[in-house]
This record gives structure tokens, C-alpha cells and sequence, in this order.
């Protein structure tokens, strides 16, 4: 009766520890030397394998990384300490690091721009902005109902008055936001540079004061008085060049509809 | 003895095509058969272990399980012995074949838990096979699952490039073509 009991475990038990000793054989036998920085980077590394810079997962960049492939500051999630984590791993000298974050170029609250119809559809912006490009008069603005902060996978965004407000402290540059966006609003911006305008409306002045308040007129103050000559207005819509930017906020004085701003992390 | 094989051969890659006729296999068939090179890749590495699986498990059931009956520890043993091949497999291939290595990607290791590789060992136990029977059979399994793969590759090539509706494209507009494949394999019943 005994004998039902150990001979099958026996059989079954000696099979798998021969298999086990063969295969851990083979694979001392047959071993592949993997750089083991690439297990140093992943380990730097946040591991929320977000794919926000643009491989599938941590691994793959880790690995990219130590391949040459992939820059040191690839990963915007953890920002200037992973990069500089990464650069003494990989013996570089680390190169700038700029933190990049997101801005929703818009301040058309429900106060500055007034809505042009009703909207009893699905709680998504992409829904709404097939009815005649969403709710709001202006066809170039946020239109509100929160898609950016479904996606956002830090918790960075809010929806308030109507309008997406990124709360930098959060953003951690994965740019989920602005594939999400279907009016391309949401701008990857250096945190540094406090001024942007707030304002994507490229109809003429006397249009898109009517539109909204708070647009950009295209009236060309700011690039008078801008002292490093970083704005230019095209399509009645003033673009700031971050690379000359000097952030001394002369541009937001002169502005007469306030569509340039100071973004101050909204915190 | 030759007409046996051609026998189970035929039988085996036509008719009882295990991803076309018995569904056994499904989950790379779909999945690795986007592009022929991986399909080939993928069908090579199933080719080489069904082989060797059905000539390790036969072994394994005739000499060891057998003649202590038990014949009820099949399954696990076979388990056993087959995700300790691809395991093998697998470490040969990272060692002398890294793009291969690669490409297959998720799929080597779900060799492991294949049913089509159990299925080719306990089919040839009951069917009574000897060991060069059952060897052939696992051989013409592996080269029936390569020609499943191969033509659905072909035809997944020209559903890339023909115009889908919406709806259905990527993997319903394949199951469609995956299921009209295997109607025409059912034209195979009569040959035997």
C-alpha cells in the first residue's frame, strides 16, 4: 500500500531534479555575458514603465541606454536625480538637464469664454469636439471635460471652471496629456521659463476678443517690448522662443488682454 | 512501414492540422504570424521541440511510468519534461542565436505551457505509436503547425496592405481569415 505513495514521488521527484540539474548545467555551460550595467541603469531607474520615453518599458530603455542608443536623460519621470544616477553609472559627464513640463496653453475658464451651445454628450473633450469643435465660443481652446486628467497618470491635472489646470509639482514630462488633447493645446515647456501664452486663437484680433477675453490679439506689444527679441506673432498668435526667454515678465506687463501669463505651478 | 508514415505524415499536417483542425496552439498563432520571418523563427522552434518532446516524453511514459502504473502522472510528467526542453531550447538559442532569440520574444517560453506540445505527447501515447512512430508524429505535428503559420502569414501580409473597414481591423479582421484558413484545411477530411 506504502509503495503507491513513495515510488511515484520518487519517480517524479528524482525526474525533476535531474531535469533541474541539467538545465542549471546548460545554463552555466552556456552563459551569456550580459553587461551588468544594464541591471545597474534598470535598478536607477523609476520602474512605473510609463513609456514615456519612448520604449516599451524600463527595461528596454535600460538596456538601450547602456547599447548607446538611448540619451541618459531620456527618462522624464525621474527628472535630474536618474539622470545623474545613470551618468555616473555609465562614467559620462552628465549633460544639461532641463525639467520639462506641461502647459495647457489656454485660460478660456467658463467666466473668460462663454459657451456656444450646450453639451449633453459623453464626458470626453474628443466626443465633444466632434459637435462643432466642442462647447466654448473659441474653436481653438480647452474645451473641458477632463480627458488630459484621465490620462494624466500622476494625478497632475484638474478640471476647474472649464479649463485644465496642470499642476507642476506632479508633472513629471511623460506627455501622455498632449497625445491626449484633441485641440494640441498642452505644450512641453522648460519649468524654468515661467511666461507663456495662454492662448491658441489664430483669428484676428477683433474676432477673438469676441470669442474670448482673455485671447491673444496678435496686436504685437509684447514683441516691442520684449528686450531679447524671443516673441514673434504669427497668425495673430504671439509664440514666445524659450531659448532666448530671460524670464523679466515685461511681456505679461504689456499684454492688454493678460493672454501672456506667469505659470507658477498652480500650486 | 513507409505507408504508415505516410500515413501519419499526411494525416498529421493536412488533415488533423493541430492549429487549423484541433485549434491546439492558438495562442501564437496569432501572435507571432504578423511577419513570415518570426513565423519561420517560431515555427523552427516549435518544430524542435515538439520533436524532441515526443521522443523524450514516449521515453519517459514506456520506461518509467509504465511499469509502476502510472499512467495517471502523465500529464505532470510531460509538463514537467517539456518546459525543461524549452527552457533548453531557450538558453541554446540566447547563446548561438541572439535575432532569433529576440524575435520570438514572450513567445519562446510560452512554448512551455504550448498545449499543442502536450497534445502531440499524449496523442501519440494514445494512439499506441512506437517510439519512431511517435517521433514522425511529433516531427509532421511541428511541420503542420509551420505550414499553418507560414500560409497564415502570407495572407495576414495581404490583409496589411487591403483596405478593412474599421470595426474589424488588427485582430478581428485576423480571426476572420484565421477561421476561413481553416475551413479550407477541412477540404483535407476526405484524403484519408
Amino acid at each position: 500500500m506504502i509503495e503507491s505513495i513513495y515510488i511515484p514521488v520518487i519517480i517524479i521527484g528524482s525526474l525533476g531534479l535531474l531535469l533541474g540539474i541539467g538545465l542549471s548545467v546548460a545554463s552555466k555551460f552556456f552563459e551569456v555575458k550580459v553587461d551588468e550595467r544594464i541591471a545597474e541603469v534598470r535598478d536607477a531607474l523609476p520602474g512605473v514603465n510609463c513609456g514615456a520615453c519612448g520604449y516599451s518599458g524600463c527595461d528596454t530603455f535600460a538596456e538601450s541606454i547602456v547599447e548607446g542608443e538611448a540619451q541618459i536623460n531620456g527618462c522624464p519621470v525621474g527628472g535630474e536625480e536618474t539622470s545623474k544616477a545613470i551618468a555616473g553609472i555609465m562614467g559620462i559627464e552628465e549633460c544639461n538637464i532641463e525639467a520639462i513640463v506641461a502647459r495647457v496653453k489656454c485660460n478660456g475658464t467658463i467666466s473668460n469664454c462663454e459657451h456656444k451651445q450646450d453639451y449633453y454628450g459623453i464626458e470626453s473633450c474628443s466626443a465633444a469636439q466632434m459637435i462643432y469643435g466642442g462647447v466654448s465660443k473659441c474653436n481653438y481652446g480647452c474645451i473641458g471635460l477632463g480627458d488630459c486628467a484621465r490620462a494624466c497618470p500622476f494625478d497632475a491635472i484638474q478640471i476647474i471652471d472649464g479649463l485644465a489646470i496642470i499642476f507642476e509639482l506632479n508633472c513629471k514630462g511623460c506627455r501622455k496629456c498632449v497625445a491626449t488633447c484633441p485641440k494640441m493645446i498642452i505644450e512641453m515647456v522648460p519649468q524654468k521659463k515661467k511666461f507663456t501664452v495662454a492662448c491658441q486663437n489664430k483669428e484676428k484680433g477683433a474676432v477673438s476678443r469676441k470669442q474670448c477675453k482673455v485671447s491673444c490679439i496678435g496686436c504685437g506689444k509684447c514683441v516691442k517690448v520684449c528686450p531679447v527679441e524671443a516673441i514673434s506673432v504669427e497668425n495673430f498668435l504671439a509664440k514666445i522662443d524659450y531659448s532666448k526667454c530671460i524670464n523679466c515678465g515685461k511681456c505679461e506687463d504689456a499684454c492688454p488682454t493678460n493672454a501672456i501669463r506667469e505659470y507658477l505651478g498652480e500650486i | 512501414m513507409i505507408k504508415d508514415v505516410i500515413f501519419i505524415m499526411l494525416s498529421v499536417i493536412l488533415v488533423d492540422n493541430y492549429v487549423l483542425s484541433k485549434f491546439l496552439g492558438i495562442c501564437p498563432f496569432p501572435g507571432v504570424s504578423k511577419s513570415l520571418n518570426t513565423a519561420i523563427g517560431m515555427s523552427g522552434a516549435v518544430i524542435f521541440v515538439m520533436t524532441l518532446a515526443s521522443a523524450i516524453t514516449y521515453l519517459v511514459y514506456e520506461f518509467l511510468l509504465l511499469p509502476y502504473d502510472l499512467e495517471y502522472l502523465r500529464t505532470i510528467s510531460f509538463i514537467l519534461v517539456i518546459a525543461s526542453l524549452v527552457q533548453f531550447v531557450e538558453i541554446i538559442l540566447k547563446k548561438f542565436i541572439p535575432p532569433l532569440y529576440k524575435a520570438l520574444g514572450i513567445y519562446l517560453p510560452l512554448i512551455t505551457t504550448n498545449c499543442a506540445v502536450l497534445g502531440v505527447a499524449i496523442l501519440s501515447v494514445d494512439n499506441g505509436y512506437n517510439f519512431l512512430y511517435s517521433v514522425i508524429y511529433g516531427f509532421g505535428a511541428g511541420i503542420g503547425f509551420a505550414l499553418a503559420m507560414i500560409i497564415f502569414s502570407g495572407v495576414r501580409q495581404r490583409i496589411a496592405i487591403s483596405d478593412i473597414p474599421r470595426s474589424l481591423e488588427g485582430l478581428p479582421i485576423s480571426l476572420v481569415a484565421a477561421s476561413l484558413v481553416s475551413l479550407a484545411f477541412f477540404g483535407f477530411k476526405g484524403l484519408i
